[in-house]
């Protein structure tokens, strides 16, 4: 089913790299098996900081499978043709995000057997009602969309028409998944810090950053491992989306901080002072905030320098010091800031756990593990089909480069992974290009 | 052919597996015979009767649970008209001993019990201990 | 008849579709549980409220008679680790509760007084709005709001979106730190929040909460505060009182008398 067996030849790189992902996996769920037993107290969560490591990751990585919308719109909406190498492969990158973030809603639950109660006693007042439906609606649109694309790659043929209004479909839906996750927060009139009208944008924003950050440097990856290109103008594109979706990031903060510190209403003075100042009191969020706003001006200075943006290596910098800018700023200043202070004004320390460490680490590896199966079967179906076909068109050039790497056994894959009836060599007339006319 | 003796004594052994339940008893001269129940002393006569609850009790305790948690009634009119609180350690175990009544035939017919004993205390382990 | 795998596929979609659509409908024809406070509705039914008189209560600052009458109606354990304890009425120092009050020449006797905190019973609690399984809701005949710990998930949401920090989780199992099991009442077990439920099953058989009867000062005075003739309500009529965050507009049910 769904062509698994390409991802079952691999060279030696490849079955450690998935040996490793598996072993992180084994421990992670023994440790969780420990945390069904002995329960949550197993992390460092506590009263007052009752969401911390877990919740974090998945609103951040909420935002990494929202942001397949930014290869997916450019292309279909607008025809932005460099994309065409790069969208399945952010599909995929959704797909296993948002599969990392139901992972890490379930190992968050209290009593995880009975999670089905939101669907048999739906409340439709709850926002995590929404969230869940929607994200369960974007884990079963894009898993549609890369199978059908993907299979219909393979066979070489167009995909069917229905899939067009489906891909369109997942991208507004791709923007309310991460507003609703917004919406948890920015609906809750008891937490000053997340309180704030501009919390779904700014979700927004650092999604569509750190994901297409993230979507980069998988691209780099797999020319390294496997030759696979998906070409400099795809590159270029969507960094210059990273850059403005970074600066919209950093100016969304800037608005932030000048309404809690020009209004000075306690609430929301806090909120800055703990995470960044640090000039009334010092919590353990401290180093993490100054670290986030660090790396971010970093980041802004990498990418706005468009000689330093087109150039690969700093880019690939650019990129990492966007993804972990944004994962703490998300994914530990955001959400365990909220806890801080307690509305009974206490500071409480968190600090996670061994366990709750292994058990993110497996989640995590669990994602990779998908991301690593899923574009290995891709990359097959792509370079298989390259490889035996005289290219007739502008992508000749980087799709030729790619088939004489992948003939001269340049490339990671293993032979008699492509497609049958592909070796005769003919011209495939139909491809993108014409499906989108 | 040669495969035919891992064959043949796979399937033998798996038959062997399959059928345990129907000659274990045979074999070890044991007798499969129904839980030692041990009835209530006080009351001869339970909420329902005794055909309902033999097939039905998990289904009358949701009812109860139902109505006393989320719609705060707690009396129960019995087929017979007598009023009874809905309580599962108040009721029921005021007069049924949790383990020589419910876990014997609970354990008989292997049912596991779901997680109610996690929160729902045996008032027997407080005469117990008592004692 | 042969069918094909794709078409097997596309009609076993739809009948999906259908047994789902008639649940979604059924879920949709159902009343809807009015989640807003019925008192907002018309003031026809019950909203049982508490005025903690601090002046009374401040007499023995270190008295926790209320706290341990609950604690031990209630099955609560007593946890050495802070970050699991269970708190359903605790005391904090009276600054604390009210920060936006707080002046800096506020009598440092006050901000310092141990004051009792519990669950406000909102008349629009944010807490219920949350609730992805309906586990807590307010109750309409008397305004309590309650909690179900047979459908609680365990997700903490309610905890996330109460101001007032009343919620408890149970991080670990509670019963072996239960020091005196009291058999009326169920212990919770771990993986479900809870909370102040103001005493539903005293007030079932017809019993004051344990908290307001076991405070020997007689500074927690309980009743309905839709009834204008009920004690609670002459109280409120003849002194000032403060509730906590009244702002945010959750409706919170019990009143400080300073």
């Amino acid at each position: 089913m769904f062509m698994f067996e390409k991802a079952m030849v691999g060279s030696r790189r490849y079955w450690i790299w998935v040996g490793a992902l598996l072993a992180v996996i084994a421990v992670a769920f023994g440790f969780y098996l420990h945390q069904l037993s002995y329960g949550l107290g197993l992390t460092g969560m506590s009263r007052d900081v009752s969401w911390g490591l877990y919740i974090g990751q998945f609103t951040f990585l909420v935002g990494v499978a929202a942001s397949a919308v930014m290869v997916v719109l450019p292309y279909y909406l607008h025809n932005h043709k460099e994309f065409v190498r790069m969208t399945i492969l952010g599909e995929f990158l959704a797909v296993s995000a948002v599969t990392m973030c139901m992972l890490f809603i379930m190992v968050d639950m209290g009593k995880p057997m009975r999670v089905f109660n939101v669907f048999l006693y739906p409340q439709f007042h709850s926002v995590m009602f929404w969230d869940m439906l929607s994200l369960s609606g974007y884990l079963v649109l894009n898993a549609t969309i890369t199978l059908v694309t993907l299979h219909a790659e393979q066979q070489d043929v167009s995909p069917p028409h229905w899939i067009k209004l489906i891909i369109l479909l997942s991208i507004p839906w791709a923007i309310s998944i991460h507003t609703v996750t917004g919406f948890l927060y920015s609906g809750l009139p008891g937490r000053l810090a997340w309180r704030t009208a501009i919390m779904a944008p700014r979700f927004l924003a650092s999604a569509f950053a750190a994901g297409p950050a993230l979507l980069i440097l998988l691209c780099f990856l797999l020319r390294r491992q496997t030759g696979y290109d998906v070409g400099k103008k795809a590159i270029n594109g969507l960094a210059v989306i990273v850059t403005y979706a970074m600066i919209i990031n950093v100016f969304f903060i800037a608005m932030e901080f000048f309404t809690a510190m020009y209004s000075r209403v306690p609430g929301l003075t806090e909120d800055f002072e703990d995470l960044y100042l640090g000039t009334v009191s010092h919590t353990s969020l401290l180093p993490w905030g100054r670290t986030s706003i660090v790396l971010m001006a970093a980041a802004l200075v990498l990418l706005l320098v468009p000689r330093m943006r087109r150039n690969e290596k700093t880019l690939a910098v650019a990129c990492a010091l966007v993804f972990s800018s944004l994962w703490i700023d998300k994914g530990v200043c955001m959400v365990v800031g909220g806890f801080i202070p307690s509305p009974l004004g206490t500071l409480t320390r968190y600090v996670p756990t061994l366990p709750e460490l292994a058990i993110t680490l497996g989640v995590w590896a669990v994602g990779a593990l998908m991301v690593t199966v899923f574009y290995k079967i891709a990359l097959s179906v792509e370079i298989a089909k390259e490889a035996s076909y005289v290219p007739a068109y502008e992508f000749a050039r980087t799709a030729g480069a790619v088939g004489l790497q992948a003939q001269a056994g340049g490339a990671a894959l293993a032979p008699g992974s492509g497609a049958p009836g592909q070796e005769n060599g003919e011209v495939s007339g139909k491809g993108e290009q014409e499906w989108h006319q | 052919m040669r495969d035919r003796v891992w064959i043949v004594t796979g399937l033998l052994l798996f038959l062997g597996f399959v059928t345990y339940p129907v000659w274990h008893d045979l074999v070890a001269h044991a007798t499969s015979r129904p839980p030692d129940l041990v009835l209530p002393a006080n009351e001869k006569q339970c909420v329902a009767p005794v055909s309902y609850m033999r097939t039905s009790h998990m289904q009358l305790l949701l009812e109860w649970r139902q109505s006393v948690v989320r719609e705060n009634k707690q009396k129960y009119v019995a087929f017979n008209g007598k009023v009874y609180d809905m309580s599962l350690t108040g009721t029921c175990l005021k007069c049924h001993d949790r383990k020589e009544f419910c876990v014997r035939c609970h354990d008989y017919a292997g049912v596991r019990t779901p997680y109610c004993w996690d929160c729902h205390l045996d008032p027997a382990q407080f005469k117990r201990s008592a004692r | 008849m042969k069918i094909t795998r794709k078409e097997f596929l596309k009609i076993s979609g739809a009948c999906l579709v259908a047994f789902s659509g008639k649940k979604a409908l059924a879920v949709l024809e159902s009343p809807a549980q009015s989640q807003d406070s019925p008192a907002a509705a018309g003031k026809l039914h019950k909203q049982l409220g508490m005025i903690i008189d601090t002046r009374k209560c401040a007499k023995d600052q270190g008295c926790t008679k209320c706290i341990e009458a609950c604690n031990k109606a209630h099955n609560i354990p007593d946890f050495q680790n802070e970050a699991h304890r269970i708190e359903w009425i605790w005391k904090r120092p009276f600054g604390d509760l009210f920060s936006s009050y707080e002046t800096q020449y506020l009598e440092t006797s006050l901000k310092d007084e141990p004051t009792p905190v519990l669950c406000n019973h909102c008349d629009n609690p944010p807490c219920v709005r949350v609730c992805p399984t309906g586990a807590t809701w307010k109750r309409e005949e008397d305004g309590i709001v309650m909690m179900d710990w047979h459908r609680c998930i365990g997700c903490r949401y309610c905890m996330a979106a109460c101001p007032y920090g009343a919620r408890s989780f149970n991080w670990v199992d509670p019963r072996p730190h239960v020091a005196d099991l009291n058999p009326d009442y169920p212990t919770r077990t771990r993986g479900v929040v809870e909370k102040c439920t103001f005493c539903s099953e005293r007030l079932a058989k017809g019993q004051l909460p344990a908290c307001v009867e076991a405070c020997t000062e007689k500074a927690l005075v309980f009743g309905d505060v839709n009834d204008p003739k009920s004690e609670i309500r002459q109280v409120l009529a003849k002194n000032y009182t403060l509730r906590r965050r009244a702002e945010l507009g959750t409706g919170p049910n019990i009143y400080y008398l300073i």
